[in-house]
């Protein structure tokens, strides 16, 4: 098993750039997530990882090894294909031992290795059938074991879930991240979907337009995003914008939305007058009628547990996550409390979030106030 | 559900279309039929009036094919030893003798050395060069296309003579080699514009597990793509074998001896011993043979392959 650095990997296809002077790590052992919306580049730095795209420039080490421009063959990395890319003139044995076959391992060494492979993913009744009439779940399962037969450096997976039905995903979902707790094997995982990323990943890099956006634990992700498309691409519904003029003095704590005060954390760094953008989660929008900053009740949408209240707001519309059972009419204007520990403050201008020193809040215990609705 | 929905023909609908069908075979295989039945004939039989439909066959013919023969003066009969065989029979009884063998056997393994032989070189070169336009990025790919499929654009015997010349003084002129190279050059156009077809079809995904399966670049189109292709392989073989195999004026142009084929050949059978239609029937029958049995083979691979990406995605 391997650790992986990546380091301002650019890949250029003629005029355009997929990939623009990245930078993250996989240490050991990880199940590393990808993330992004179609065309962000995130399937191109994994086929970059794997050897299948040579990059313009910039290092991929593996074990400390750069490996940049080294042919696939050369790089003993399992890859996972979304369409599976299972050899559709062999069985499943013969699919499952093909990698093994190229390195020339022996027969009885190849029989026993794929027959405990099989074993290991539940897949040996169907061992010596063709692979043409198998379900996608069982085609998933024989692409896994093409992978994990070659005790490779590391797994790339380049959206494997991509392909089941809904049904089916959430337990493959489960099965594939028992399978790397088991192996504790390197992975790195392609994925559009922000559920998958956080319900399966150690970490997360979120990629947009070829540039690395953010990359860390999903929870520090989720709460502390460093990009206005990072809050928006991660959460369901995403974070809320509000946005206002202002400059704002290093050390200030609080600002005015429509003349309502708002407290945040201090900021720490002084700031240009210019647009900006409050972020919010939706389960730290409360609904009290004692607070200054007020909205319109414009839309409910009842969940369960939970209900989603749209508002409409002087500086911007905005979603609130509450209780099901709190009563709430359509048409009712309402006064808005943040949780003002969570709260997140970005330039409008360039999406960068602005720095907040959120250890200041704790000393006051001024963030005790808001129950967080989860 | 709006749209349309697809309708079971109607038994009268069924029966017109066989109709139609049958009637297509008909007209279409009556030569055919006619030529191996005149190849069974006597020569009297085949150029009866009115024709003859049921008559005696006799393999005459086939043995007149194989074989030269003189006329020998009927006192000389009785000097010759007995016949050999029942070909022998057969000539004596035309009053002639056998000898030695006339030259179709060489003729036509010529053709099939040149048939196959060119067919074989169009889809080895066609195959490679379809996997390269199709895989790799090849500066002005559109403009190589498009240059390939140009030489098509006219027919091939338009360049006869410029082509005569040259092969005049590159000594390729009645050679075996020189005729496998034309067809080549004829057929491969055809090759690589069907095979890149083909080869578009196949996910690049199955050589790139191939890849990272440790298999090199050459493996992993070997092992992976070619059994991919064998669809394609098979029906773009057929149709370059048939382009081969029947080419008449390059072959009647360009060979006259070591080299000539047989299409170019089984005309001039009839100049000898008077007019043996048999004989000529007896040629094209047998020339028959090698492409439906070829076509036949690969039938199942030719029908895939002409549906062939109409159904998938």
């Amino acid at each position: 098993m391997a650790e992986i650095v990546i380091r301002n990997l650019h890949k250029a296809f003629g005029d355009f750039v997929a990939v623009k002077e990245s930078n993250f790590t996989v240490h050991d052992g990880e199940f590393f997530m990808l993330l992004g919306p179609s065309g962000c580049g995130k399937t191109t730095t994994l086929r970059m990882i794997a050897g299948l795209e040579l990059p313009t420039s910039g290092q991929i080490l593996l074990d400390g090894q750069d490996v940049a421009q080294v042919p696939a063959s050369g790089r003993d990395i399992a890859f996972v294909f979304q369409m599976f890319a299972l050899y559709p003139h062999m069985n499943v044995r013969n699919n499952i031992s093909y990698p093994l076959r190229s390195q020339g391992v022996p027969r009885a060494e190849v029989r026993q290795r794929v027959d405990e492979v099989a074993r290991i993913l539940g897949i040996e009744d169907i061992i010596d059938r063709p692979v043409g009439g198998l379900s996608s779940g069982d085609r998933q399962r024989v692409a896994l074991g093409r992978a994990i037969v070659r005790r490779p450096k590391a797994f790339l997976m380049d959206e494997p879930l991509g392909a089941l039905d809904a049904e089916f995903r959430e337990r493959m979902a489960e099965e594939l991240r028992a399978l790397h707790d088991r192996m504790g094997a390197t992975t790195v995982y392609v994925t559009h979907d922000q559920l998958e990323a956080m319900q399966m990943g150690d970490k997360i890099v979120v990629m947009n337009h070829g540039v690395v956006e953010q990359w860390g634990k999903p929870q520090d992700i989720y709460d502390f995003p460093a990009t206005m498309f990072v809050a928006e691409f991660i959460g369901s519904p995403p974070m809320n914008f509000l946005h206002f003029e202002a400059s704002l003095e290093a050390g200030a704590s609080v600002v005015f939305l429509s003349g309502a005060r708002v407290p945040l954390p201090r900021l720490e760094m002084p700031t240009a007058r210019g647009r900006y953008a409050l972020g919010v989660r939706p389960e730290h929008v409360r609904l009290s009628d004692d607070a200054a900053f007020r909205g319109l009740v414009t839309a409910t949408e009842y969940l369960g547990t939970t209900q989603i209240v749209s508002l409409a707001t002087p500086n911007g519309d905005i979603k609130s996550r509450i209780p099901s059972g709190q009563r709430v009419q359509v048409g009712e204007r309402v006064g808005l409390r943040f949780n003002t520990q969570t709260l997140s403050l970005f330039d409008a201008e360039t999406g960068q979030a602005l720095a907040l020193d959120r250890a200041s809040l704790a000393a006051t215990g001024d963030s005790g106030k808001v129950r967080i609705h989860g | 559900m709006s749209g349309y929905s697809i309708t079971e023909p109607s038994a009268g609908q069924k029966w017109f279309a066989g109709t139609l069908v049958a009637i297509y075979a008909l007209v279409t295989l009556l030569p055919l039929a006619w030529i191996v039945a005149t190849s069974f004939k006597s020569p009297a039989d085949s150029i009866a009036y009115p024709p003859k439909v049921i008559f005696d066959p006799t393999v005459e013919g086939y043995v007149n094919l194989f074989t030269t023969r003189t006329r020998i003066p009927a006192d000389q009969v009785d000097s010759l030893p007995p016949p050999a065989n029942f070909a022998e029979q057969i000539v004596r009884d035309q009053g002639m003798m056998i000898t030695g063998p006339s030259r179709y056997g060489a003729r036509f393994l010529n053709s099939v050395i040149i048939g196959f032989g060119s067919t074989f070189l169009s889809i080895f070169l066609g195959t490679l060069a379809a996997y390269a336009f199709s895989r790799f990025r090849v500066p002005l790919k559109d403009d190589l296309m498009f240059f390939i499929l140009s030489t098509r654009m006219m027919p091939p015997i338009a360049v006869a003579i410029p082509i005569f010349l040259m092969f005049r003084s590159l000594g390729l002129s009645d050679t075996h080699l020189g005729m496998i190279l034309l067809y080549t050059a004829v057929n491969i156009s055809l090759a690589v514009w069907l095979l890149k077809g083909f080869i578009d079809e196949i996910p690049r995904e199955y050589e790139e597990a191939a890849l990272i399966d440790g298999y090199t670049r050459f493996q992993a189109f070997y092992k992976v793509v070619l059994p991919q292709a064998a669809t394609g392989i098979a029906s773009t073989a057929i149709f370059c074998l048939i382009f081969a195999w029947n080419e008449y004026a390059f072959a009647v142009l360009l060979t006259s001896g070591v080299a000539q084929t047989a299409p170019p050949f089984i005309p001039t059978i009839i100049g000898v011993g008077g007019q043996d239609w048999p004989a000529v029937a007896a040629g094209a029958t047998l020339f028959l043979i090698p492409v439906v049995v070829f076509t036949v083979l690969l039938r199942k691979h030719l029908l895939r392959g002409i549906t062939f990406g109409a159904v998938r995605k």
